[in-house]
């Protein structure tokens, strides 16, 4: 079990690190690389979007080798996450709407708060079941 | 809900790694069972009465919260 669960991991681990660098690669190859080359724009894009379906099913294939207790602190995570980077999210936009932040709300923001968030309802779950 | 899980698998001679392993569930799940912080699943609740020898009700005690 545990041999499979490290094999899982591992392989997670290996699409989120392809993902992160094509997607350094697809943000900064066309000024920095290729300048601005008509076809490899595209392509750069739509290999880190096929990375980025991978790197999904290998979440799945984790999620799936969970058993029940860790499928219920993940599955609270996500519902929390969700519920909390839409309305974070959207408030975030309003704001800059409304120009009542000093700086434009970039989806990175989102994507870094999202992380962060999951990180730390899932830890706190795990605290609640020891 | 109430069990007598730690009792059952210290009377085997079993540590909470082995009956995890036994079960195929988490070390950690275990621990919460035994503590009585997560209900396990219907299939993991069998698993456990078939290995103890026991009816799911002689292990489990469904208490109204």
């Amino acid at each position: 079990m545990k041999l499979e669960r490290t094999k899982r991991i591992r392989k997670l681990a290996v699409w989120t690190w392809t993902w992160v660098a094509t997607m350094a690669i697809a943000t900064l190859g066309p000024e920095f690389i290729w300048d601005n080359h008509s076809f490899l724009t595209p392509f750069a894009i739509i290999v880190n979007l096929a990375n980025g379906i991978l790197m999904i099913l290998a979440n799945r294939d984790l999620f799936n080798h969970f058993d029940e207790l860790e499928r219920k602190i993940h599955l609270e995570a996500m519902g929390i996450t969700l519920g909390l980077t839409v309305v974070v999210g959207l408030t975030f936009s309003l704001l800059d709407q409304k120009d009542l932040i000093p700086f434009d709300a970039e989806i990175g923001y989102l994507v870094m708060f999202t992380g962060i968030c999951y990180l730390t309802a899932v830890l706190i779950n795990t605290r609640r079941f020891k | 809900m109430k069990n007598k899980i730690r009792d059952l698998r210290e009377q085997k001679g079993m540590t909470q790694e082995e009956l995890a392993e036994f079960i195929g569930v988490s070390r950690q799940t275990i621990n919460a069972i035994e503590k009585q912080k997560f209900d396990p699943s219907l299939p993991t609740a069998f698993k456990m009465a078939k290995l103890f020898g026991l009816p799911i009700e002689s292990i489990f005690q469904f208490e109204e919260k």
